[in-house]
């Protein structure tokens, strides 16, 4: 049974500033989301919290397998994943930038390197394994992020504004990335961005973010 | 008579004397283990203060910061006091030993140890640890994660405490007591040589030991080179 997504009535405020108010959505079908907003709008909170980084001051957030809620574990937290915009790169190879969450799952051997340099391929990085990651381009980094989170074959995929500080031909690429695993449909995709043009042609659903309400488009 | 100094200590040094050996290898010997015992202690501890909460961490790391400068003759005396036969460890006989002199010089590690490890993790971008929490990481996880990214300041910590006990000279002075064949190490043989006006010994010693702290250096400098720091911030 695939793994659901609903949040319910979120509130979030940031020393006495609310960022989110009343927030209420449901992620249950393959395909990409699009939350859109200007900078500051609480995107990347809404983000955050959907991905059990940050807990809300008030709501909830279920993740479901059928008809049942999932407790927060750690075996539900590795299958889901965000990517963040500074990456957070480790300071060794592409490869085993890529490998991490795979190698903490106890993944080895030839399914790793296999699953990985599809991974790598499919963001196009696969030439530079071998280079260490933070010689990469801001970029590249970002292509190097989502390939680590497509490693682990994430359930639902959190893409926290991907394209914000990656010059075009990057933005392109990551465009081109995201258009690939949509046309796949296998996971929930939620991306955030502020460029409304990027939103249009990602999303299957556009959901935008304004004075910290939450409203479909 | 500078130059006939020189010459002779060179001499030493390519004939491979004995005595001189004997030196040398006693100063690894000693400052290595206090090293790794300082390590052993010392790199948990700062993994502790760099990533867990606890009370009263701030008085500590500035305790630890100032124990960094620790002068080795009052370490000496401390140590001395202890082992002494009035002493509290008096009974276990260690005054004037190897041991005695590796006690000293781990009380003078240990501090260096903590300060630079402890600053090494908590420089790691906070970005990793998020990272490796997106990933799927255990709590665990995520600390080895980030201590692995400060590998680098690390080893330059470990190597700095190294580089302080190979070349002091006063705690082991006290503790060790600079008998020949037994306690005498590079630097307290300097003192004594030079005491004596004996010169080439000394000089020898002082050449081997600037070229192991060039080389300690060289290495630290290595390591600083490697070490990526990344500034990472919220949204």
């Amino acid at each position: 049974m695939g793994l659901r997504l609903d949040v319910l009535s979120i509130s979030k405020s940031y020393s006495g500033k609310a960022v989110l108010k009343d927030c209420s959505l449901s992620f249950d079908k393959a395909g990409v989301y699009v939350l859109m907003g200007q900078n500051g709008t609480g995107k990347s909170t809404f983000l955050r919290i959907c991905s059990l980084l940050e807990n809300p001051d008030s709501g909830e957030v279920n993740y479901l397998s059928g008809d049942n809620i999932l407790i927060k574990d750690i075996g539900l937290r590795r299958r889901i994943t965000l990517v963040l915009p500074k990456v957070g790169l480790f300071n060794t190879t592409v490869f085993n930038n890529a490998a991490y969450g795979m190698k903490i799952r106890g993944i080895k051997g030839r399914e790793l390197k296999e699953r990985i340099d599809s991974a790598l391929n499919f963001v196009g990085l696969l030439h530079k394994k071998s280079q260490n990651a933070l010689t990469l381009s801001s970029g590249e980094a970002q292509r190097l992020g989502i390939a680590r989170a497509l490693a682990i074959e994430p359930e639902i995929l959190f893409l926290d504004e991907p394209t914000a500080s990656v010059d075009e031909e990057n933005t392109r690429i990551i465009e081109d990335i995201i258009l690939n695993m949509k046309k796949e449909r296998r996971s929930i995709i939620i991306i955030t961005t502020h460029d409304g043009v990027q939103a249009g042609r990602l999303s299957d659903r556009l959901l935008l973010l304004d004075k910290g309400w939450i409203v479909e488009r | 008579m500078l130059i006939e100094a020189f010459k002779k200590a060179f001499s030493l040094i390519f004939s491979l004397d004995p005595e001189l050996l004997g030196i040398i290898f006693l100063s690894f010997k000693v400052s290595g283990a206090a090293l790794l015992i300082a390590s052993a202690i010392g790199l948990p501890l700062a993994a502790i203060l760099g990533l867990k909460k606890i009370p009263a961490k701030g008085i500590f790391v500035s305790l630890m910061n100032t124990f960094m400068g620790l002068p080795p003759v009052v370490v000496g005396l401390f140590v001395y006091m202890m082992l002494s036969r009035s002493g509290s460890l008096g009974f276990m006989g260690l005054l004037y030993t190897p041991s005695a002199m590796i006690i000293a010089q781990t009380i003078l590690a240990l501090p260096i140890v903590v300060s630079l490890c402890h600053s090494a993790i908590i420089s790691v971008d906070r970005n990793i640890r998020l990272a490796s929490q997106t990933l799927g990481a255990t709590p665990f996880q995520i600390s080895v994660a980030v201590i692995k990214e400060s590998r680098y300041g690390i080893m330059s910590g470990i190597i700095a405490a190294l580089g302080r006990v190979m070349a002091e000279v006063g705690a082991i002075l006290i503790v060790g007591g600079n008998i020949a064949g037994y306690t005498r190490v590079m630097t307290t043989t300097i003192a004594l040589e030079t005491d004596k006006g004996n010169f080439e010994l000394a000089i020898a010693l002082g050449i081997i030991l600037l070229t192991v702290s060039l080389c300690i250096n060289m290495f630290l400098h290595l390591f600083q080179k490697r070490e990526v720091v990344q500034a990472g911030l919220w949204d």
